[in-house]
């Protein structure tokens, strides 16, 4: 898995509230493979209009925010379905952070796993960035110290103001270190193995058995 | 000592755990693994690691996602063939189960899992999908995950987790007539918001959640993700033995009694405490349906059109109300009643049991619908079964489209699609943007309600509607 320490970099004033998976990424692309990136379809309703002209509407696509690799949105990001193609959209365009004063509990999990960080800050502090990042500039990310710093914005001032940021301890560790889960689970393949022979004892029903009818 | 009280949530989580890191991530048991066309993404990355499924016994594909409505088995759109037939690869790859295309008991995995047993009290079940809440119906801890952790389950039969909070919200009362467990759920959203129960397991008690059956239940758990609970759950009573007796995977004999009385014995401690605890009166809901594109967006079919600038003070509000308005095509003020509407859908995991079409059927019966809908059942056996209680002839006489099982038009990904900038009274579960198809624009509510709006061709009090039976 990608790990994550700091990161400088532009940050775009995303500024909506309920951004939910569906708009991050329409259902109709997900039919695509991975390997041809996802980036193109972010926020693609938003973005393009039905003959799949821009719509140049959002910050996104405003050119004070090119090179945006940190978002800032309101409440509840990522709500919705737990498709993680949504996350695979934004880290596809070059998103790696999303800073908003709170996210859909699976996007934020599946957003760790892939090395994007979900980084939470208050009500205030998000609409304070909002403010300051209006006409650009960019954004320190950093992990270690839990802080957002101004880096720099289009309008020189505020430059060096620091917010502080939440996440999970756990989360965070996994993106300071990069962990793979799966290599960690299997260091648990004696313990996984007697917990499966207990319950298979103790309740066997919760074991289906096999080439059973499937109609009621 | 006597050991400290605990919630069913307290006793599902211990009942799961395999081993508790020093950081305080769990490992946990999982019970049942239902996958479906859209988990894709996580058996490539089993296949570039090399993997097997872990256990394919317990694992289960579901074709619902892409699944088309009509005309089957024929699929005319060759990337929706594709995702189908490589679900059927991965099955027959991987030696699971699969409730295909053209199994007789296929359905939408949340409709399906519950009919065969394979949903029980006391199991742990995921999914990649985040409507797998539904299942805590049944006490049992279920939840939707991602494609990495559908990988790591695939490889591993286990989840990492951190125990979430416990919330639990009482509904005392009962629900009045019409009002059904969708309404309730929307009541619920819209009053502690889509982000109201995020971090927290939620339990749900109380006389009016008592007296629901398993179809609501299901009903009111499946909507939960919505106010941001990553699982939902109703303690096992005598409504879910009665709902699980005769089950294809359920046990029976004496399994089935030594199963009892372990699930009896889920229900949480009388003194057990939650991180949140909250109240709502079950007499005071009313039918309910939403006016913006989030499902929090949601008010009693008596109410009016939010008007943005009631927002004073708060930009980041009015800024949004005014945004949802313009999407949805609303004037504010306007009386909820008012509102035309072009279509209507009833169908999806939230509400296309067979009590939610009989629900349905009940206004429709000797009415004719003034705008065209598509009724698409919640599995192939529940098609079944409303066509041996005649629904399906209530359904077509009144003007619909009735259709075979599959996500259908909740999810916008298998061919049924509402138009851009066409109004649909709908019984799914997100009114999000673009949701139902580019520049759709959806309002939920339930089952009878759609119905309602489908005879009036505009949002409607099923109150209201004149009884033509009796």
């Amino acid at each position: 898995m990608q790990s994550f320490t700091t990161l400088t970099a532009p940050a775009c004033p995303l500024g909506l509230a309920n951004v939910d998976t569906d708009q991050l990424i329409p259902a109709r692309f997900m039919k695509r493979s991975r390997a041809q990136g996802y980036g193109g379809f972010l926020l693609h309703d938003l973005r393009f209009d039905e003959e799949g002209r821009p719509r140049a509407t959002i910050p996104l696509d405003d050119a004070r925010h090119a090179g945006a690799r940190i978002l800032i949105a309101r409440r509840n990001f990522g709500t919705g379905s737990s498709r993680e193609a949504a996350v695979y959209a934004l880290w596809d365009y070059g998103i790696a952070c999303v800073i908003a004063p709170s996210f859909g509990d699976i996007f934020a999990s599946n957003a760790v796993k892939n090395g994007l960080l979900p980084a939470q800050v208050s009500e205030a502090d998000a609409e304070t960035l909002l403010g300051l990042l209006a006409d650009g500039g960019n954004l320190t990310v950093d992990l270690e110290a839990l802080s957002v710093t101004v880096a720099g914005t289009n309008t020189a001032e505020n430059h060096g103001q620091r917010f502080s940021f939440m996440i999970d301890p756990v989360r965070r560790l996994q993106l300071l270190n990069g962990w793979d889960d799966i290599d960690l689970t299997l260091r648990h393949t004696a313990e996984i193995a007697d917990y499966r022979a207990n319950r298979a004892t103790s309740q066997p029903w919760t074991f289906p058995e096999p080439g059973m009818p499937s109609q009621a | 000592m006597s050991a400290a009280p605990r919630t069913l949530f307290d006793k599902l989580w211990d009942e799961h755990v395999i081993t508790v890191r020093e950081d305080g991530e769990t490992l946990l048991w999982v019970d049942r693994h239902f996958v479906h066309e859209g988990s894709h993404h996580a058996f490539r990355k089993l296949d570039e690691r090399g993997a097997a499924v872990a256990e394919p016994g317990l694992t289960f594909g579901v074709a619902d996602h892409y699944v088309p409505t009509r005309g089957r088995p024929m699929i005319a759109d060759p990337e929706v063939a594709g995702m189908v037939e490589r679900l059927s690869a991965n099955a027959a790859r991987h030696d699971f189960r699969l409730f295909g295309l053209d199994d007789p008991a296929q359905g939408i995995v949340h409709v399906v899992g519950p009919e065969q047993g394979l949903t029980l009290p006391g199991l742990l079940i995921v999914c990649g999908d985040s409507h797998t809440s539904t299942h805590g119906a049944f006490g049992a801890y279920a939840f939707g995950i991602g494609a990495s952790e559908v990988a790591h389950v695939l490889m591993t039969q286990t989840l990492w987790q951190r125990k979430p909070k416990r919330m639990r919200i009482t509904v005392s009362g009962r629900l009045g007539p019409h009002v059904s467990a969708k309404d309730l759920a929307l009541h619920v959203i819209a009053s502690i918001g889509t982000n109201g129960a995020q971090g927290h397991a939620l339990e749900y008690g109380g006389t009016a959640i008592s007296a629901l059956s398993m179809e609501g239940r299901l009903t009111l758990c499946n909507m939960s993700i919505e106010a941001g609970a990553r699982c939902a759950m109703v303690a096992p009573d005598e409504t879910t033995f009665a709902w699980l007796a005769g089950r294809p995977h359920a046990p029976s004999g004496a399994a089935l009694a030594e199963a009892r009385a372990r699930w009896l014995a889920l229900a949480g401690d009388p003194d057990a405490e939650f991180d949140r605890d909250i109240g709502i009166d079950g007499n005071a809901v009313a039918p309910t349906v939403t006016w913006g594109t989030s499902p929090e967006d949601a008010l009693p079919i008596t109410g009016r059109v939010p008007d943005p600038a009631a927002a004073s003070g708060d930009a980041a509000r009015e800024a949004y109300v005014a945004g949802a308005l313009d999407y949805m095509g609303l004037a504010p003020g306007m009386p909820l009643e008012e509102v035309a509407i072009d279509r209507i859908f009833i169908g999806s995991c939230t509400n296309a049991r067979l009590e939610d079409l009989r629900s349905a059927a009940s206004v429709l019966r000797g009415r004719k619908a003034l705008v065209p809908g598509l009724v698409s059942p919640g599995s192939s056996l529940v098609k079944r079964q409303a066509e041996a209680e005649g629904l399906d002839s209530i359904f077509i006489a009144a003007g619909l489209t009735w259709a075979d099982s599959g996500c259908s038009m909740c999810v916008g990904m298998n061919g049924d699609l509402v138009a851009s900038g066409e109004r649909c009274a709908s019984t799914t579960n997100r009114n999000f943007r673009g949701r139902q198809g580019l520049g759709a624009r959806t309002h939920l509510m339930s089952p009878a309600m759609v119905a309602a709006a489908a005879v009036t061709g505009r949002l409607s009090d099923v109150r209201d509607l004149p009884s033509l039976e009796g």
